[in-house]
């Protein structure tokens, strides 16, 4: 593998984040008075297309919708309100200290940096901090149902890597009370005649045109019909690429399909290697395992993670005395405890399992015990506050969590990086925006809990509906129709991929290449990586994908549901964005966030960054040959924190 | 443990349809029921045969893409459960499952289990929703909710329009689903403009889809994977009385009280 490096100028001129300039708490503000509009009258003229229909996708389309622009969805699923943000379970961060605990903008901002570790843009992590705020007033207004307590007022509760309480929370349902408000704004829009929702659309390729995103290529997946669509924009909310781990959290059909062929059309792609796993997960339980699920963070709340003392431990959990216990977080974290972040979390228990002190059956989980709260608070409360999460993990696990301690071991969660995008969110390819977690903007290297939900409707609800009209409003744009020769050209190319798919005819199916993907990817780009492991991969997907375009078996028919099909495309794509991201994490040799290099780290086992040499944000542009991407470096600058060593002790 | 499954297969929505029958062998009690079928499918490509449409997504309950109907019970045996979340330890060696998709004339079959159910999405753009666009809203905690009433609007939200209610119902009547969304909106304060609008415009556009009417048989609540109860239903109708007496105001087409 080699890597290409651009000069710091040529960086310079390709990389602009186009952040506004003046103090930090009035670059938004004066931002958006610097953004050309569009008149009213004008509006519905300019068509913009929007692929995804989750928080980032939804509120970004009814929010157009509601200015009166002509806004075109897209959808795999066959309904908007299916999108993967619905299974978000914890809650949503917002600064409106209702608490008096000492939150505030300025707060949510700075622990939001730290959380990330140092490896998000300044400014765009204070504007988020700065809308979370008004994202609560949008919800309450739609009747997004949030806890409450008796006197009428919304309730919060605490995150990882928080020491106050400024989460928002709908029950266990946090994202699908806030994707229905959104979705339901949406049908709103469709109603009133300025939004179409394409459902069982799948897009397959962006179409650019004279260097700007003019349309993109679906596939209806009823009836396999290929399709250009064309528009002033295109906008892409499709959230993350987990699933390139084939085992983790996301729904089944998330893909990396849609971003991946933008990035093939000339997008960067911003910190591949930024992945999130999530600590409380249930266990794999065996081969056929098709998926994870994620136990809510705010499990930690009440629940105590522990592993015995002794290796090998084989006793019942009840029967391991109190002091033959290691509350591992709790004694390494004193300060955050069981709300240690994700990362920290994950590692500490990667960590205890590797020691040979793991339980169940596999060795690979540790207790997540509820004991204690429910001694404390009593069974009803435990209930009360996380029913439907205990509810859930009875129906896989045929346990009881309130009578014995739950098993929990970290899954892929949630990617960071993504597209990446200047301070518009807008990305490489003129007209082409990306939200929510599609894009690579706010979370750095470690995404803090509930703050996927607040990004994503910032995204949607409050900067894509701002700065789109801007780019509009500047731009002398000509018609593009379907016989324009790149169009033609586009579509031809998205019919022989579906062609050459077909024609394989091969002997193994494509979950038989995707879970094979997956462990390599989990084996050697997981929780901890270094560079042997890294070289391996790099030489073993590679022959993969030779060997999935040889000996892939596609179930045969194009022209009606073919989910083998769909499959395929899509593993396809992850089978070329998995070395993209073994390339990102080979290059970035510290420790940040959910990248953890094994060479390093400190004394303690924690990640050691090198601000340095990798105080970067990494942008990869696509050469034509997927091993020897050219890296372009976006410097961070830090003004109002101080880089600082990330520490939960 | 092996079963005998007798799946129903149809191509698209002219095909009259047929059951076939399949046998998995080796199932694990710790598979889910779509892992299971998954599994049964890995088979069927491998020997060159048509796998199984079915659809799926989250697996985690929530997103309301699966369903189906197993020995005649919508998402299967287990209360409170989507098909995804039902495992095997709901069954027994030799057990004979039946598998079929839902059946309502609102729901035509797409292919196999597949159907289409955007007529529920039809239902909520005829009024299932509260107008505030965005930009607009007050300080969250200016408009105060009794806790009790936004606990029993959640209870009606907490609906993922899979289409078992559906499906359960003698009547094929979505009653139990757009009843679920009128009183989420109804029962709060922000939803109380948009109120007898809402549930005339909502009950219309549920007839107009070709969906029965209620019965009171109960099949629906026995079979929401949410557990939302039939009494949203009652509520509903209370609505739908009050709000006709001001009809002759209300009517309109769907566009001109959108926006007005």
């Amino acid at each position: 593998m080699s890597v290409q490096t651009t000069t710091d100028a040529a960086t310079a001129s390709r990389l602009n984040a186009k952040i506004p300039s003046g103090p930090i708490d009035q670059k938004w503000s004066r931002h958006k008075f610097d953004l050309k509009l569009v008149n009213p009258a004008n509006r519905r003229k300019y068509t913009i297309l929007c692929v995804g229909t989750g928080l980032a996708g939804a509120s970004g389309a009814a929010a157009l919708g509601e200015l009166g622009f002509n806004v075109r969805c897209y959808t795999y699923n066959d309904s908007a309100r299916r999108a993967h943000s619905i299974a978000a379970q914890g809650g949503i961060n917002a600064a409106k200290n209702y608490r008096n605990d000492g939150d505030s903008v300025w707060r949510l901002f700075y622990d939001t940096v730290k959380g990330g570790d140092f490896r998000a843009r300044e400014a765009n992590v204070y504007r988020l901090a700065e809308l979370s705020v008004r994202i609560i007033d949008q919800c309450v207004a739609q009747g997004v149902p949030f806890a409450r307590d008796y006197g009428g007022l919304l309730d919060t509760r605490s995150f990882g890597g928080a020491q106050l309480s400024r989460t928002f929370y709908a029950r266990g349902q946090t994202g699908q009370q806030l994707l229905l408000g959104a979705y339901q704004a949406l049908q709103r829009q469709v109603a009133a005649g300025t939004v179409s929702v394409n459902t069982h659309t799948e897009m397959l390729d962006v179409i650019v045109v004279d260097g700007r995103a003019r349309g993109i290529v679906t596939r209806n997946l009823r009836t396999g019909k290929i399709e250009s669509h064309f528009g002033e924009a295109v906008v892409l909310c499709t959230g993350g690429y987990g699933n390139a781990f084939y085992l983790s959290t996301n729904a089944k059909n998330c893909n990396t399909t849609a971003i991946w062929r933008a990035h093939k059309r000339g997008a960067f792609f911003g910190n591949p290697c930024y992945t999130q796993i999530h600590p409380t997960c249930i266990p794999v339980s065996g081969e056929y395992q098709s998926k994870l699920t994620l136990m809510s963070e705010s499990l930690r709340n009440d629940g105590r993670v522990w592993i015995p003392k002794r290796k090998g431990d084989a006793r019942a959990p009840h029967e391991i005395p109190e002091d033959e216990r290691d509350y591992y977080l709790e004694r390494k974290y004193p300060n955050f405890g069981n709300l240690a972040p994700r990362d920290i979390a994950s590692r500490a228990a990667k960590e205890v399992c590797d020691e040979g002190r793991g339980v169940g059956s596999t060795g690979l989980g540790v207790y997540l015990d509820f004991r204690d709260s429910i001694q404390r608070l009593g069974e009803q409360v435990i209930r009360e506050r996380y029913g439907n999460l205990f509810e859930m993990y009875e129906r896989i696990t045929g346990e009881d969590g309130y009578k014995v301690p739950m098993r929990i071991y970290p899954a892929v969660h949630y990617t960071m990086g993504g597209l990446w995008v200047d301070y518009n969110l807008e990305s490489t390819i003129p007209g082409l925006f990306v939200g929510g977690e599609a894009n690579f903007s706010d979370h750095g290297a470690n995404r803090l809990g509930a703050s996927a939900l607040m990004q994503g409707l910032a995204d949607g609800y409050f900067i894509l509906s701002a700065t789109l009209p801007d780019y509009i409003a500047r731009t002398k744009l000509d018609k593009v129709s379907a016989d324009h020769p790149e169009v033609r050209r586009v579509e031809a190319e998205v019919r022989d991929r579906v062609a050459r798919l077909l024609a394989v005819k091969g002997k193994r199916t494509v979950d038989s290449f995707h879970r094979e993907l997956g462990l390599l990817m989990w084996n050697y780009c997981g929780m901890a990586r270094n560079e042997a492991g890294l070289t391996t991969a790099l030489r073993r997907i590679p022959e993969l994908r030779e060997e999935f375009w040889r000996n892939v078996r596609v179930v045969d028919g194009s022209d009606s549901v073919n989910q083998s099909l769909e499959k395929a495309g899509r593993v396809a794509d992850f089978l070329e964005l998995a070395e993209l991201i073994c390339v990102d994490a080979l290059h970035r040799r510290e420790s940040c966030g959910g990248h953890f290099r094994e060479e390093s780290q400190t004394e303690d086992h924690e990640a050691r960054r090198d601000d340095q040499d990798f105080c970067y944000v990494a942008g990869w542009e696509h050469t034509g040959d997927l091993g020897t991407p050219a890296l372009h470096r976006e410097p961070l600058v830090f003004e109002n924190i101080a880089l600082s060593e990330r520490s939960y002790k | 443990m092996n079963l005998s499954l007798k799946i129903w297969r149809q191509a698209n929505a002219q095909d009259p349809g047929h059951f076939e029958a399949y046998e998995a062998t080796s199932v694990s009690h710790e598979m889910s029921f779509l892992e299971m079928l998954d599994v049964v499918n890995e088979g069927l490509i491998l020997s060159g045969k048509d796998p199984i449409v079915f659809e799926h997504d989250c697996r985690e309950g929530i997103c309301g893409s699966c369903g189906f109907v197993i020995n005649g019970r919508p998402h299967g045996a287990w209360q409170g459960t989507t098909v995804c979340q039902l495992h095997m330890r709901a069954f027994k060696d030799g057990d004979h499952l039946i598998i079929e998709p839902w059946r309502a004339a609102a729901f035509p079959v797409v292919k196999d289990l597949m159907v289409d159910r955007s007529a529920l999405d039809r239902i909520i753009q005829a009024g299932g929703f509260i107008d505030a666009p965005t930009g607009s809203a007050s300080d969250a905690n200016a408009i105060l909710v009794p806790k009790e009433k936004s606990e029993l609007a959640f209870d009606a939200a907490a609906c993922i329009g899979c289409g078992a209610c559906v499906a359960a119902c003698p009547n094929a009547a979505a009653m139990l689903f757009t009843a679920a969304k009128i009183s989420h909106l109804g029962l709060l304060p922000q939803g109380q403009p948009r109120r007898s609008r809402r549930v005339l415009d909502m009950v219309g556009r549920m007839d107009a889809e070709g969906f029965g009417g209620c019965t009171n048989h109960g099949e629906c609540e026995g079979a929401c994977p949410k557990r939302i109860r039939m009494h949203f239903i009652a509520g509903m109708n209370r609505d739908l009385l009050t709000a006709s007496l001001w009809r002759p105001r209300l009517e309109g087409p769907l566009h001109t009280l959108a926006e007005a």
